[in-house]
């Protein structure tokens, strides 16, 4: 009985934190463009839409169990679809989005295919070979995709209603799809396909006998990654205003997987703070060395994975582990009752908190994939 | 219910299974035993799907199971437990349990995405209906537990339930009590044997565990070397000359 109750209790009391959390979030994320000046939105703008992308990637990666060296190329398909149909076609901005979506879904159930027989290393490396292919190929269709000179559109104009200046605009523009998108993939994983996804990536042969269709589950795993990769590609599209073949070699494919690994894999909030690291780290980077700034990222991306080995995502609760186990180590004979978590020793340093980053300035180009 | 008949298995020169044939009737516990090596678990391997026969045919219930793809198997009515734990470690035991049950839920991609009410729905019934077999097996408490780092008694019940969840008519036990202690040999036997009543099952099981085997099925099945040697009546089994040459030994 007396268990009963307790659970009760905490169930209320995450769900109680979960509703607050989501509220100051909610709060925080609005009121943003407001306090920051309009090139500080513009990086909130693309960190919300790489943490799109990584979502996607995380899908298949941290959840599937796959691996994906090609997400900068289903970036590059979402974000040629929505500028082709700007520059061609003139359809409204918001008209892209679905065709992007749709059409990167196909492109990604495509790939799935080949995937089902390939795992590890070999579908690494046929991923990378669809993102170094597909430059060179966006560079030879030049009557639709502008050659190596790109295609440059309208960005999102806000409405004259709306009294808020472009990148406030389209900062919220970009909050609503990520909004939307982290959702959508967090149903997709609480739910049995979910599941049957995550008992694939655990164990493929005992989830085949429960009945799971392997074939459908990562192939369809592989599709919705990618609609989440040509989502963003589509939104950076509106954002940006100009596509080139340069803005997506396999470096963005690489920096994604990246992101998704610093930020956490199999975590709901990882992409979000992967994205804060790919968007944010490299321009510190460039602070700290102006010479080699590559250097300094890949070193800090060295530094997370030494101090964080689950990512940012899973540092907090490394950390109240560890803080945990020293209090009950110095602590043991004093009484257990209540002890606050807030008495945590403000434990081991962490190198790349994405809130200190974020506070740095930034002066160098927003593109984190350069040459 | 269950006829296997001719089955063999080569692995390269390696002739894991060589014209295996026996039946398993509706409601009863067949015993597979035979020294390691012998075949037991391809043949169990052969019968979910998990390896495919280079000849010979099994029946489930008048269909050709070798002719099913291999997750269809489990709705037929087949779910079985692994040697060595198949589970999902990273899983919750319940959400374990709830992927057993994955081929009573219908929800799709789309639907899952949007959690349209009748995917909310779904979850709670396909929740509770874990959380019922939990109970049902003393896992409540372990419920939101990962299925790694418990003890192995414990995940091996954790196993039971989710083949329990598939709602299987033939259930397939590959060493259950593999690694129990004395004391949680003899718990698991009883599980087995209630379960067995209640679910209504049909039992095949490979164990070396002799009391267990003789204790709860109706008739044993002797390998050796990938061949049927034995069959018959636990008394038959345990007196059959070339059971004891191939694998029982004779009392020192």
């Amino acid at each position: 009985m007396s268990t009963i109750v307790a659970t009760l209790g905490t169930d209320r009391a995450r769900r109680l934190r979960a509703a607050l959390t989501t509220l100051l979030v909610a709060a925080v994320a609005v009121s943003a463009p407001f306090y920051f000046a309009p090139f500080q939105v513009f990086q909130l703008t693309m960190v919300l839409l790489y943490a799109v992308a990584l979502a996607g990637l995380n899908l298949l990666v941290g959840f599937g169990g796959q691996i994906s060296l090609g997400h900068g190329a289903f970036f590059a398909a979402g974000a040629y679809t929505a500028a082709v149909m700007l520059d061609r076609y003139d359809t409204g901005h918001l008209a892209t989005l679905p065709v992007a979506a749709a059409g990167c879904f196909l492109l990604g159930l495509g790939f799935g295919v080949p995937a089902l027989r390939l795992r590890g290393l070999y579908l690494a490396l046929v991923t990378l070979a669809f993102a170094v292919f597909l430059p060179p190929l966006l560079k030879r269709l030049e009557p639709v995709t502008g050659g190596s000179m790109g295609l440059t559109v309208d960005k999102l104009q806000p409405p004259a209603w709306s009294g808020m200046a472009e990148d406030q605009w389209t900062y919220f523009v970009v909050l609503a799809v990520t909004a939307v998108s982290l959702l959508l993939a967090r149903n997709l994983l609480r739910s049995r396909v979910g599941r049957a996804l995550l008992a694939v990536r655990d164990n493929e042969s005992a989830a085949e006998v429960m009945g799971v269709r392997l074939s459908l589950h990562k192939t369809l795993a592989f599709a919705w990654s990618a609609l989440f990769a040509g989502v963003a590609g589509c939104v950076y599209t509106w954002v940006i205003g100009f596509v080139s073949p340069d803005s997506f070699s396999f470096v963005l494919s690489i920096t994604l997987l990246a992101g998704l690994v610093v930020g956490g894999l199999a975590s709901l909030y990882g992409p979000l703070l992967g994205a804060a690291f790919v968007m944010y780290v490299p321009s510190v980077a460039q602070d700290i060395s102006e010479a080699a700034p590559g250097v300094v990222f890949g070193l800090l991306i060295i530094a997370v994975m030494f101090v964080a080995p689950t990512g940012l995502a899973g540092l907090a609760g490394r950390v109240r582990g560890t803080a945990a186990r020293r209090l009950i180590r110095t602590t043991t004979p004093a009484a257990d009752d209540d002890r606050p978590s807030g008495s945590e020793p403000s434990a081991p340093p962490t190198p790349a908190d994405p809130a200190a980053v974020d506070a740095e300035p930034v002066g160098a180009p927003p593109r984190p994939e350069k040459e | 219910m269950l006829a296997v008949d001719g089955i063999s298995v080569r692995f390269g020169g390696i002739t894991a299974l060589d014209g295996v044939a026996f039946t398993v009737e509706p409601g009863t516990a067949v015993g597979l035993i035979g020294p390691n090596g012998a075949g037991k678990t391809t043949l169990f391997n052969c019968l979910t799907r998990r390896c495919a026969p280079d000849a010979g045919t099994v029946r489930f219930e008048d269909e050709d199971l070798l002719a099913l793809p291999p997750h269809s198997v489990a709705g037929r009515g087949i779910a079985r437990t692994f040697q060595n734990l198949g589970l999902f470690p990273l899983l919750t035991v319940r959400e374990n349990v709830m992927v057993g049950a994955h081929g009573q839920g219908r929800t799709g991609h789309l639907a899952a995405a949007l959690r349209l009410p009748r995917v909310r729905r779904e979850e709670r019934e396909l929740r509770d209906r874990a959380d019922d077999l939990l109970r049902r097996l003393g896992l409540a408490e372990v419920a939101d537990h990962p299925a790694s780092g418990l003890p192995f008694g414990t995940l091996k019940r954790v196993e039971l339930a989710r083949a329990l969840a598939v709602r299987p008519r033939l259930l397939l036990l590959d060493e259950p009590v593999n690694g129990l202690s004395h004391g949680e040999v003899d718990q698991f036997a009883d599980l087995v044997r209630s379960v067995r009543e209640d679910f209504d099952l049909t039992l095949l099981v490979v164990e070396h565990h002799m009391g267990f085997v003789m204790g709860l099925c109706d008739k044993v099945v002797c390998l050796d070397f990938g061949r049927k040697i034995a069959e018959g009546s636990p008394e038959e089994i345990q007196r059959d000359p070339a059971v004891i040459e191939a694998y029982l030994g004779v009392a020192a």
